[in-house]
């Protein structure tokens, strides 16, 4: 079985801190779901009757890529091609990881525009871990009143971690903040992550909905 | 096949030169272009229906009553005719009406109109769009095929022992078609009745007509009307045209860049590539509308816009020169190529009649 993950990350730089925290995220849930594949240390062998083989396809988007098609969409009312293919790749997932940098207290606008544009559907009952970085750790709980209630808005089903990295996170040899309030960035990475892939383990595999699907007969919209 | 215009009868100031018509002319122009019409050879001229500055066109059937009165051959049409904020009682009473006027050259589009502040101004709720086009078409249709009606619903007051006049001529009322954009709903709807579906098609991906076409052809013939490809289907189109492509290029961006809906956002080149919008040489515009069938099948009739985003009354004239002298004629030509005999052309007041006629001579025979 094949599960799918979007990774969406809104940092704005190349190289971006918020694309590092992005793909780290990305890799611990890929190796909580399919230890196998993605552990090049241990071999671990199954038993192949008992243990279904998951195979785990990332799919990662910098909004940066598709910035403009983003002001386009919510000028014209549609997406230009490639920004469709982010957005099917999202409603279609078994599971989001969220990422944005912390500008005034808040994700960023490219962030929100993504998540404007992708439709109240696209995220119900999906499992999405969210996370952010900033340049300080004093921004850390707008994961907690500005990400969380966009997502629980779109009913989307939030891991109860969220990440956040602030400048001290990376400076430590060991991922920083050793000991600290929240455990050292990668504790906190992979706790998150676990939560994630737990939930996307728990879920049959997503089906993205389709806006032009027929779902009622005209004789019940006839009958009101 | 039909081929006509379609207006949405916007004021929109001239981005090159500042100039903004009034709305007394703007209401003259649209008129100037429907004889222009007819004039040039084209079938159909339709005109939209708004009740918000900038569109002037609140009054279809007096416009359309007017341009009647000044042609002899041109079917008159709407895009839309707002089936949710108008009394069905009404729409009745003036489409049978301006029947009687125009010699049964009338059909009418029913739309649901997407701008809420509108609804509430005619008593109505945008939340009740779906439900309001369902209701009072289904009302409308009876008052057009019943001497007398009783009815009760929930979006008007009941109607005893109530006669809708004029009755429709010759008791055959105006044909029917169904704009929506994506509301599956929509196709539904006119599928389930055998009217025809109208699919928007300017401003937007063909993908969205593609399936809305292709869901209500499945339906047409699920309700019994005929195969799928007997459905009636008409569709958008927009264009710009000079002799030479660069020159229609260089001539529009101005009016694309700064239109309403889509201006200042993606560029001519984006939106033509993204949208059936063609902007380019005649032949350009040929090759673009006869691919349009590859997505949706022979279709029934095909309506452009011409006259938006501020361009003079001069140059939508010449766009209609050019449309009637070198594009329709070919577009006829090669449109007939490998049609089926079994696919329909769009009904009209003499083919339902002629149609009805011969129903009831069958049924005196037998």
């Amino acid at each position: 079985m094949t599960r799918t993950i979007a990774v969406v990350t809104a940092g704005l730089t190349r190289p971006s801190s918020t694309r590092l925290l992005a793909d780290q995220l990305a890799a611990a849930a890929v190796k909580r779901l399919d230890p196998v594949e993605s552990d090049s240390v241990e071999v671990v062998t199954v038993e192949v009757v008992t243990v279904e083989v998951v195979t785990v396809e990332v799919v990662t988007i910098e909004v940066r890529d598709i910035a403009h098609d983003l002001v386009n969409n919510l000028l014209t009312g549609f997406p230009a091609p490639e920004l469709k293919a982010a957005l099917d790749a999202v409603a279609g997932a078994d599971g989001v990881i969220a990422v944005t940098p912390t500008f005034n207290a808040s994700y960023n606008g490219l962030f929100k525009m993504f998540f404007d544009v992708l439709g109240d559907a696209a995220l119900v009952d999906k499992p999405v871990l969210i996370a952010a970085t900033g340049g300080t750790v004093r921004h850390s709980l707008a994961l907690e009143h500005a990400l969380r209630p966009m997502f629980a808005h779109l009913r989307a089903v939030v891991a109860p971690t969220s990440v956040f990295a602030a400048p001290e996170d990376w400076a430590g040899a060991d991922g920083g903040s050793a000991g600290g309030a929240g455990g050292s960035l990668r504790v906190r990475i992979d706790r998150a992550a676990a939560e994630l892939a737990d939930l996307i383990g728990s879920r049959k595999p997503a089906v993205a909905p389709d806006p032009f699907a027929l779902t009622t007969t005209f004789d019940d919209l006839l009958a009101g | 096949m039909q081929f006509g215009i379609f207006t949405v009868g916007d004021v929109t100031t001239d981005p090159t030169n500042g100039r903004t018509p009034t709305e007394a002319e703007r209401v003259k122009a649209m008129v100037t272009i429907a004889l222009k019409a007819e004039e040039v050879g084209l079938d159909v001229f339709a005109t939209g229906e708004h009740h918000n500055p900038p569109f002037v066109p609140s009054s279809p059937t007096t416009m359309l009553g007017f341009i009647a009165a000044r042609t002899s051959r041109l079917q008159l049409s709407t895009a839309t005719t707002l089936i949710t904020t108008n009394d069905p009682v009404k729409i009745a009473e003036d489409y049978a009406m301006l029947q009687h006027l125009a010699d049964g050259r009338v059909d009418l589009m029913l739309g649901r109109g997407n701008t809420g502040p509108v609804y509430p101004w005619f008593g109505q709720d945008i939340r009740n769009g779906i439900p309001l086009a369902v209701e009072n078409y289904a009302l409308l249709r009876r008052l057009w095929r019943e001497d007398v009606v009783d009815w009760q619903g929930k979006f008007r007051t009941p109607l005893q022992s109530f006669t809708s006049t004029p009755a429709p001529l010759d008791g055959i009322p105006p044909f029917v078609w169904h704009g929506s954009i994506r509301s599956p709903e929509i196709a539904e709807q006119a599928a389930y009745y055998g009217d025809g579906f109208f699919a928007n098609h300017i401003f937007w991906p063909k993908e969205h007509t593609q399936r809305m076409v292709g869901l209500y052809r499945q339906r047409f013939a699920h309700y019994g009307h005929g195969d799928a490809d007997q459905a009636i289907v008409g569709l958008g189109g927009q264009v710009f045209m000079r002799r030479n492509s660069q020159d229609a290029v260089r001539e529009f961006r101005p009016y694309f860049d700064n239109a309403p809906v889509y201006g200042h956002g993606p560029s001519l080149e984006e939106f033509s590539a993204q949208t059936p919008l063609t902007v380019g040489s005649p032949q350009q515009v040929i090759d673009r509308t006869l691919s349009f069938r590859e997505y949706v099948g022979d279709y029934q009739r095909q309506l452009f816009l011409v006259d938006h985003a501020g361009l003079p009354l001069k140059t939508v004239l010449e766009q209609l020169d050019i449309l009637g002298e070198e594009v329709v004629p070919v577009l006829r030509r090669e449109f007939a190529v490998g049609r089926p005999a079994h696919v329909p052309d769009a009904p009209t007041h003499a083919s339902l009649l002629a149609a009805r006629d011969a129903a009831a001579d069958v049924e005196v025979a037998g």
